[in-house]
């Protein structure tokens, strides 16, 4: 195998991991507490900006960044929860849809206002620069995304799993009545599952800030990629937003190397819709 | 009974025309739309354009002496229309095709403008500028290149800025000389989006190298907006072109310098068609790992005092960035609106029309560097013309092409960082 073969695909499986990383907090709340975020590709963007905002004023890289994205955007997403969600969720379908996309754009125009619409990056080596390996280039900053997108996919998974938080959360996901009747608070979960979604999404949006442009409308590039991710992983379940992101990297990478960029997203949606033809629920929903 | 209702329909359209009527001699302001991308991914050309738009309001309707000899600076307002006052209505096309066309038309039949600028983006200016047409409201261009805009036919279309082929001559010429002076131009990949402006571009490059007996550039098509471009770097990188040619927006042209940094990529030339590489934020973020890139451009700031300096310090004072090509092209081509009408001596789009087809505006009254300002048949403004300028110290472009307007010479190969 040539070099260039395998640094495509090596660049595909990192770009794969950052496509699980930012699809991880989108899966938590679609998958399991039926909302379609559509603000998702926001909060992404709001976790960017603190980023930019910590390397502006204290000159710190996403060491500082990442926590601190993710504790904002944790309380982002309980206010989000409690002064948005918890209301519209007694509306019909159309309320939903309509009142995270509302939010989408509250949240985006609100960046233009205040950062305005320059386009933002931070340095090029504040977490090392580039490496090489074997003859490949490796980004650091990607390569600390791809191993943060493992951790955060682990966390999650052992969290819903091997913990009675989890526990509780699945049970309110599955009959919220039935969960309430068992002394469990609906409110509490839900607000604790919109919390850890958005601060896992804030640390995605912090990460990806290290070698990605930063703009009020980058969102609306990155969401998409996030909700294909999710229900080709299959609604609600963590290690399988991995899955379909390292899928999805690798085969966008090499259709486009290959092939020729313009067609990549025609392989990609292609694949995409005759595999959810054969299996709906994705490759590791419940049936 | 059906008889009185239409009668009174009739009486009403007639005071409400008759009110309209005086109100527009009374308060005496020239309305004109501008469409710009004030939200989506071209927002920050957008912010930009306005900037450059109200500076050029500035010298319009307030008195510059300083200026000299600048047509519309020296009075307060238009002379022509008795100092009246030009005022913009600025409309947001989101980026999106379908949105410029709705703004065209509210700013048409709503905001009643007598004439439209805009739209930035070529297949916007496509669709808004087809609405004017259908209005009969004249439509200046400043800045969209894409070729088929001065094709259709129409009538009340204007382009000021030079466009694609007058481009592909120039690369063409360029490369001509820099191959004189020993540098490999032979192989030359053209990397373009798949939006209106990038496959014209590419288009016209790609004829206009082969009619002049050079060989088709290996041509690296993307689609717009993208999240990854590692593979297009390495189709660069195992293709090794003498010469790389980005007809890319901003968003992706700060990704592939990013990328091409972090693959450790460089062409030996590396050398853009304007858009991403000229817009002040790419500069800023991504200058510096740029180094050495040329671009295309028609502005020039000028020696300290010219009307060209003072109005690119104006410019900056409003936008808080660096003149630059895009920004000037807008302006210019707002100038030669606000001329014509001036010369029209009337808000009646069909003598604006007049105005600007007999327009004829010579080097030293514009603050672009085209040979002057003359429309042909087609609307498309024939003295245009461009050099090339180059990014040697990672924050400002000099001119390096043709010698005449050379700042600096030319410095190779393509740095990066």
């Amino acid at each position: 195998m040539s070099t260039i073969l395998a640094q495509v695909i090596v660049g595909g499986l990192l770009l794969g991991a950052i496509y699980a990383l930012f699809s991880s907090g989108l899966t938590l709340v679609w998958g399991m507490m039926n909302i379609v975020n559509f603000a998702h590709g926001d909060f992404v963007m709001l976790g960017m900006y603190v980023a930019y905002v910590v390397w502006s004023l204290f000159g710190a890289g996403p060491l500082l960044g990442a926590p601190l994205a993710a504790l904002l955007l944790a309380t982002v997403g309980i206010v989000v929860y409690f002064g948005l969600i918890r209301e519209i969720m007694k509306g019909p379908m159309l309320a939903q849809i309509l009142g995270t996309f509302g939010l989408a754009l509250l949240l985006r125009y609100s960046a233009f206002w205040w950062f305005g619409a320059n386009f933002l990056t931070l340095p090029e080596n504040i977490v090392g620069g580039t490496f090489d390996i074997l003859g490949l280039r490796i980004q650091a900053s990607r390569l600390l995304a791809g191993v943060v997108a493992l951790l955060v996919t682990l966390g999650l998974h052992l969290l819903l799993t091997r913990t009675s938080l989890g526990s509780k959360m699945l049970a309110v996901a599955e009959d919220s009545t039935a969960a309430q009747l068992m002394g469990i608070r609906p409110d509490t979960m839900q607000a604790i599952a919109w919390a850890i979604a958005a601060g896992a999404t804030g640390i995605a949006g912090a990460l990806i800030a290290t070698f990605f442009y930063i703009v009020p409308t980058v969102g609306e590039t990155l969401a998409i990629v996030a909700f294909v991710t999710v229900s080709l992983g299959g609604f609600g379940s963590v290690p399988g937003a991995l899955m379909a992101g390292l899928l999805i990297g690798v085969i966008e990478s090499l259709s486009a190397y290959l092939i020729g960029a313009v067609y990549k997203d025609i392989v990609v949606y292609s694949l995409f819709l005759g595999f959810l033809w054969f299996r709906p629920q994705g490759l590791m929903g419940k049936s | 009974m059906k008889f009185n209702h239409i009668l009174g329909l009739l009486c009403a359209a007639s005071i409400s025309m008759f009110v309209a009527g005086s109100a527009s001699a009374q308060d005496k302001t020239v309305k004109i739309g501008a469409i710009f991308p004030m939200t989506g991914n071209a927002a920050s050309a957008g912010v930009h354009a306005k900037a450059a738009i109200e500076t050029a309001l500035d010298i319009i309707n307030n008195a510059h002496p300083e200026l000299g000899n600048f047509p519309l600076a020296k009075n307060a307002g238009l002379a022509g229309l008795g100092g009246a006052k030009v005022e913009v209505v600025f409309a947001d096309n989101q980026g999106s095709p379908a949105t410029g066309q709705n703004q065209a038309l509210r700013l048409i039949t709503e905001e009643k403008v007598v004439a439209l600028t805009g739209a930035y983006q070529s297949g916007i200016t496509l669709t808004t500028s087809a609405i004017a047409e259908k209005y009969g409201i004249p439509f200046v261009n400043g800045e969209s290149v894409a070729a088929n805009l001065t094709e259709r036919g129409f009538k009340w279309f204007f382009r000021v800025t030079p466009i694609a082929s007058d481009f592909a001559k120039i690369y063409y010429e360029f490369l001509n000389d820099m191959k004189a002076t020993g540098v490999k131009t032979d192989s030359v990949a053209l990397v373009h989006d798949n939006t209106e402006y990038g496959t014209s571009v590419a288009t016209v490059i790609t004829s206009a190298f082969k009619e002049k007996g050079r060989s088709a550039p290996i041509d690296i098509a993307y689609a717009a907006n993208a999240t990854d471009v590692q593979s297009q770097v390495l189709q660069l990188k195992e293709k090794k072109p003498d010469v790389v040619i980005m007809v890319t927006y901003t968003s992706d042209a700060i990704l592939f310098a990013k990328t091409m940094q972090a693959l450790d990529y460089k062409p030996p030339m590396l050398l853009a068609d304007d858009a991403g590489y000229s817009d002040p934020s790419f500069i800023k973020a991504v200058g510096k790992i740029s180094v050495g890139a040329f671009n295309r451009s028609s502005w020039s700031v000028g020696p300290p005092g010219s009307p060209t300096a003072i109005i690119a310090e104006m410019y900056k004072k409003k936008s808080g960035d660096e003149m630059d090509d895009t920004a000037g092209r807008q302006m210019q081509a707002f100038f030669v609106l606000a001329d014509a009408i001036d010369r029209a001596g009337s808000t009646d789009p069909a003598k604006i029309q007049a105005a600007l087809k007999a327009t004829d505006l010579k080097p030293d009254q514009l603050m672009m560097g085209y040979k002057g300002i003359k429309f042909d048949d087609k609307g498309q403004n024939v003295l245009a013309a461009g050099v090339i300028i180059q990014l040697q110290d990672g924050e400002n472009y000099v001119a390096v092409w043709p010698k005449a307007n050379a700042q600096k010479t030319a410095v190779m190969p393509y740095k990066g960082w």
